[in-house]
């Protein structure tokens, strides 16, 4: 820096009073002399202090002397940059001077606020005019870069949130690419039968939704498919999609049936009937599934094991089975994505005292959710393992896998619930007895108290306490558990237990997140922006988040974060183009030596290796300016626009200036 | 006794937050540090650092956000990284390592930002100058 000359440009300095909040501590005009003349060989023309900079009389003032003196930088000494930087970089901008040639200094909060001492005061506020001065001279112009953005939007997931989503976005009239892993829409919520609070059928208010999202103009539904790349950034995505092969002409199916039912291959349903309950190596998850084609499983398929059956092909009426079909690989363009990938169930077996899968009559809330669907497995019958038992006492545990240090600190919010939906289900179907285990019960949602009150009233037994161990005796299973109420350990012997497993992150949380650029939380659950004031954006602009994969939450929860995204996923649609980073990153290709080191570093995955050139390269449009990199490199290769090494060398400098020529008056 | 000069490096996202709170509380420092808003801590490469003592510094302070609170999700993983190396290296060099402090310290946080300079002033205070100690 020493090498090169300074910059000769024409600086203001302005001084602010605010009231007797900075003038009452710190000499404002001692700064403003001081600063007049003894910055002057920095290129200080103009030095003013005045009661209130941020008023309008104050800006004119700023905009009068650029005009007048002809400035070309301008420093103000006030409050927090947090407050009024945005006010005077566009008073310097009306005034003609690029708005990243003004700089702020904060004499306020740390300075005048913070110092009991007057002249120290005075003496930390030329100090920090010093400084800003110093940096100043050496900042450069800089433009935001505009981008249009393409109205298409992808939506990952349809469960309901997606499904949500997408819906209110194709309405608004903005075309929609809704991809979903499974062979149908729908997520968890079409696994259940009743839903709480209400108790309302779970098919009959989320089946409509289905089937608009399915016939909808503007929604491009690609099931059975997974998204295998995404490259580019707000407003100019381009993702590519794996649609897998059904091995059925979707143009041809009718969507009859006549495939399953004639399939002599039986499975193990271990997605859609939690295990509980077979389907066909041909077979649509569920009657009511969007879209209604089936998709032939090759894993189990007697034709692509052992090379004959192709019973399904003989009997199909249009002719719709294609053994040969492949993958299909698209690419689409978005200008935003909603993710709404929601949740696994916490694998019950890792808690080896509770029996699940040693244990027959131990189940999973989600198989006996299947149980209670009369479309399901039983035929909405509660029974035992061996299919015909109607059990006459029934325990629901709760905070299985949550709320427990050696698996998930944290709560999963819907169990309780769901846990007192149960215990109304069995009393309903069977009459029986129903023990709740609980740590606390927790209820926290409109109509929800109320319906645990309801389900007191229904007789149910609440034992406050954590199950120890779950044990096969006196013809059936006993629970133990430590009543916490009373103080006493209880043994309870029941028929069935259920447990209500928590819920987690999805097994390729990590992956998913890293594809799409976006970061997890140590429990793998996608982060948001902010917490309270920004729930479903993410760190990536572009990239939403909507519903259980951002946390455990309930359906109305769920929905209401699927509508948020999509609204904000339209305004910046109705924006037309967005403006983006104006102090971005650059590698200089002369003194980059390709060691990579850089593009490891960057939270945003923004910098490229251009392997053809070896040198790293930075996307403008994705860097968020945070210069880690910078930091990083070695050769000192990377430039963090108005944050230069330059820069900041030249602000510790101007400050150290003003201590240093203190002590010696001091001395002297 | 001699007046210490300290640059700080601050975040401008939860640390530089942070003083504004202390400010906000009137919560009373000493006014040796001169604070720098730079983007993210992980913008500070390990030269800026050492170039802040050859201009005069005789500490340097530099404080961003929690881990896992840093506004540009992992930027501060790497200033949680690169300072110890930094630190060991400066030992090495015969620059005593406490003339270097990393802590974390958010928006809400004025109080413990107040309490790090006091006592980052004080150790810094107690040290000779840098200069002398590079004589
Ligand atoms: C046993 C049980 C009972 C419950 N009962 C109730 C109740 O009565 N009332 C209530 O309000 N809430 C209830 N809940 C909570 C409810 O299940 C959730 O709130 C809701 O399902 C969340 O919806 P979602 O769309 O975010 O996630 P999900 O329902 O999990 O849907 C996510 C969808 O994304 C798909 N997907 C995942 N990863 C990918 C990928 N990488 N690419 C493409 N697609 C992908 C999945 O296949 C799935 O279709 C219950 C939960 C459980 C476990
Ligand atoms: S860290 Fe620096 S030298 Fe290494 S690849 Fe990146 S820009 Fe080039
Ligand atoms: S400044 Fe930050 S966001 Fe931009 S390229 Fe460097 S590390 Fe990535
Ligand atoms: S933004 Fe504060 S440490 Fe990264």
């Amino acid at each position: 820096m020493k090498s090169k000359k300074k910059p000769q440009e024409r600086v203001g300095v302005y001084i602010c009073h605010c009231g007797s909040n900075i003038a009452g501590v710190v000499n404002v005009e001692d700064v403003s002399t001081w600063a007049g003349k003894e910055l002057e060989k920095e290129g200080v023309v103009v030095a003013r202090d005045y009661k209130f900079m941020c008023s309008s009389l104050g800006q004119e003032l700023i905009e009068k002397d650029i005009k007048e003196q002809g400035l070309t930088r301008v420093v103000v000494a006030a409050c927090s940059p947090h407050l009024h930087e945005p006010t005077f970089r566009n008073a310097c901008s009306r005034a003609g001077v690029n708005p990243y040639l003004f700089e702020m200094t904060n004499i306020r909060e740390q300075d005048s606020w913070v110092t009991t001492d007057k002249l120290e005061a005075t003496k930390k506020a030329k100090s920090l005019v010093s400084a800003a001065v110093g940096r100043v001279v050496y900042q450069k112009p800089l433009e935001s870069l505009f981008v249009p953005i393409d109205p298409n939007v992808l939506v990952v997931g349809g469960g309901v949130t997606g499904i949500q989503a997408a819906l209110e976005i194709a309405n608004s009239g903005q075309h929609v690419y809704l991809v979903e892993r499974e062979p149908s829409i729908g997520g968890h919520m079409a696994q259940f039968d009743k839903t709480f609070p209400t108790l309302d059928c779970s098919a009959c208010i989320l089946t409509p939704k289905m089937f608009d999202a399915g016939n909808h103009k503007n929604i491009t539904m690609l099931t059975w498919s997974e998204v295998e790349k995404v490259e580019g950034y707000i407003g100019n995505f381009t993702v590519t999609i794996r649609k897998r092969a059904r091995f059925i002409e979707e143009s041809l199916c009718t969507g009859c049936g006549v495939c399953w039912e004639k399939c002599p291959k039986k499975v193990v349903d271990d997605v859609f009937e939690a295990g509980l309950g077979y389907r066909k190596a041909v077979y649509t998850p569920f009657p009511q599934a969007v879209p209604k084609y089936p998709v032939i499983d090759h894993e189990n398929c007697t034709y692509f094991q052992k090379g004959t059956c192709k019973a399904c092909e003989k009997f199909c009426p249009t002719g719709a089975i294609k053994f040969d079909q492949q993958d299909e690989i698209l690419t689409v363009k978005v200008g935003n994505i909603i993710l709404a990938t929601g949740y696994d169930l916490f694998d019950a077996r890792k808690i080896p005292n509770y029996g699940y899968g040693r244990l027959p009559n131990v189940f999973t809330s989600l198989e006996f959710e299947r149980m209670t669907n009369a479309a399901g497995p039983t035929m909405g019958k509660v029974v035992l393992r061996d299919g015909v038992t109607q059990p006459k006492s029934v325990a629901v545990i709760h905070c299985v896998g949550s709320r427990d240090k050696n698996y998930h600190n944290y709560c999963s919010s819907i169990c309780c619930m769901q846990s007192l939906k149960f215990a109304h289900l069995v009393k309903e179907k069977t009459g029986g007895d129903v023990y709740q285990f609980y740590i606390d019960m927790r209820t926290p949602g409109k109509s929800y108290d109320e319906f645990y009150q309801k389900i007191i009233h229904e007789g149910v037994n609440m034992i406050r306490g954590k199950v120890a161990e779950i044990i096969e005796g006196e013809g059936g299973l006993i629970v133990q558990a430590e009543d916490t109420l009373v103080g006493k350990q209880r043994r309870i012997p029941v028929d069935m237990v259920i447990l209500s497993a928590g819920l987690e992150s999805r097994a390729d949380a990590k992956e998913v997140a890293q594809k799409f650029g976006i970061s997890c939380s140590a429990d793998d659950w996608f982060i948001e922006r902010h917490p309270k004031l920004d729930p479903v954006a993410t760190m990536t602009d572009g990239v939403f988040v909507a519903g259980a994969c951002q946390g455990p939450k309930d359906i109305p929860a769920s929905v209401a974060q699927g509508a948020a995204a999509a609204a904000r996923v339209l305004s910046i649609i109705g924006q037309g183009e967005i403006e983006i980073e104006a102090a971005t990153a650059m590698v200089d290709e002369i003194t980059c030596v390709g060691c990579k080191q850089c593009v490891a570093s960057c939270p945003y995955q923004a910098i490229q290796f251009l392997e053809e050139k070896g040198k790293a390269y930075v996307q403008e449009a994705l860097c968020k300016g945070c210069g880690t990199c910078v930091g990083t490199c070695l050769p000192k290769s990377i430039t963090l626009k108005h944050f230069t090494d330059e820069q900041i060398v030249a602000e510790m400098i101007g400050a150290m200036r003003v201590m240093k020529s203190f002590e010696m008056t001091e001395v002297a | 006794m001699y007046e210490p000069k300290i640059i700080g490096f601050l975040c401008n996202w939860c640390s530089y937050r942070g003083a504004d709170t202390a400010g906000m509380a009137r919560m009373k420092y000493p006014p040796n540090v001169k604070i720098i808003r730079v983007p993210c801590s992980g913008r500070i490469s390990p030269e800026l650092v050492l170039r802040s003592f050859r201009e005069g510094a005789d500490g340097v302070i530099l404080l961003g956000c929690h881990i896992g609170d840093c506004h540009y999700a992992t930027g501060n993983h790497r200033t949680a990284k690169r300072m110890p190396v930094l630190k060991k290296l400066m030992e090495y060099t015969g620059i005593e390592p406490e003339r270097l402090y990393i802590n974390w310290v958010s928006a809400a946080e004025g109080e413990k930002f107040t309490t790090v300079i006091k006592e980052f002033t004080e150790t810094i205070s107690a040290l000779p100058p840098f200069v002398e100690t590079m004589k």
